[in-house]
């Protein structure tokens, strides 16, 4: 596929003016939601309930000295350490069918970055019955490390997913930096992909 | 009957069938599956219900954790 070409100007433009809610502040969440602050998107929604913990560190993007601080807070901490300009509204809260259309009402694009499948398909359900067409970019398969060629996207209606599909987190398969950050960073591509067209 | 199920032609040899049937015969085991029929979401507990035929676009995405 042809690649479409805009220069940096133009594209930190567009995405000045948009919004992407970012559904968990993970190993998904904050590098997913870090690329996007680099690039220049203008407003950032993050929601995540916990709080950063030594074992998160392997993955995620927070730093030691942040261990203890509440999830969202560290990300907006360090989004603002990167790009000042970008807005970060940051829910410290524990997200539910409820409470995702109100958050994440107003968003251009949602990224689901939770651990656990069952959330995934809580959010997976609650956009398509509560927020028909809005665009959902989702992460499953990420455990493990290399075979960097089984990951690749998925489209299904509005909903991408990104991952291989296959290698579900476990004793022997953790979640890593390397894995966790290319499907991160699929999900900012293709995001910047749906809003930049 | 021939339907599109994840955005590939399969044949059926019956004209109607439920969601679990599909799932057990395409040997979906993963438990978290989000599935659609015609960009319609069906829930887990009308599995059982949910009928597709000919003609449907059948959608199956299975979710694992990590992240």
């Amino acid at each position: 596929m042809q690649m479409q070409k805009k220069s940096f100007e133009e594209i930190r433009t567009i995405l000045a003016c948009k919004t992407v809610g970012i559904a968990g502040a993970g190993g998904l969440g904050s590098n997913c939601a870090v690329a996007l602050a680099r690039v220049g998107m203008g407003r950032i929604i993050t929601a995540d309930f916990d709080t950063v913990s030594e074992s998160n560190l392997n993955r995620q993007y927070f730093f030691k000295d942040q261990v203890g601080m509440k999830k969202v807070l560290a990300l907006k901490e360090n989004i603002a350490r990167i790009n000042p300009e970008v807005m970060v509204e940051a829910f410290d809260i524990k997200l539910d069918p409820l409470n995702i259309p109100q958050i994440f009402g107003d968003c251009d694009v949602i990224v689901e970055a939770f651990d656990l499948a069952a959330m995934k398909l809580m959010i997976a359900e609650t956009v398509l019955e509560r927020m028909p067409g809005r665009i959902l970019v989702m992460g499953s398969g990420v455990a493990g490390y290399g075979n960097n060629d089984a990951i690749k996207t998925v489209k299904s209606g509005n909903i991408f997913i990104c991952g291989d599909q296959e290698n579900e987190t476990g004793e022997n398969l953790p979640p890593l930096a390397p894995r966790v950050g290319i499907v991160a960073g699929m999900q900012a591509n293709l995001v910047m992909e749906i809003l930049l067209g | 009957m021939q339907i599109t199920l994840n955005n590939r032609k399969e044949e059926f040899d019956r004209s109607t069938m439920t969601v679990r049937e599909l799932l057990d015969e395409k040997n979906f085991t993963f438990k978290m599956l989000v599935v659609k029929i015609n960009g319609q979401l069906v829930r887990k507990e009308d599995y059982e219900k949910a009928v597709i035929s000919e003609g449907d676009d059948v959608s199956v995405i299975h979710l694992i954790s990590g992240g």
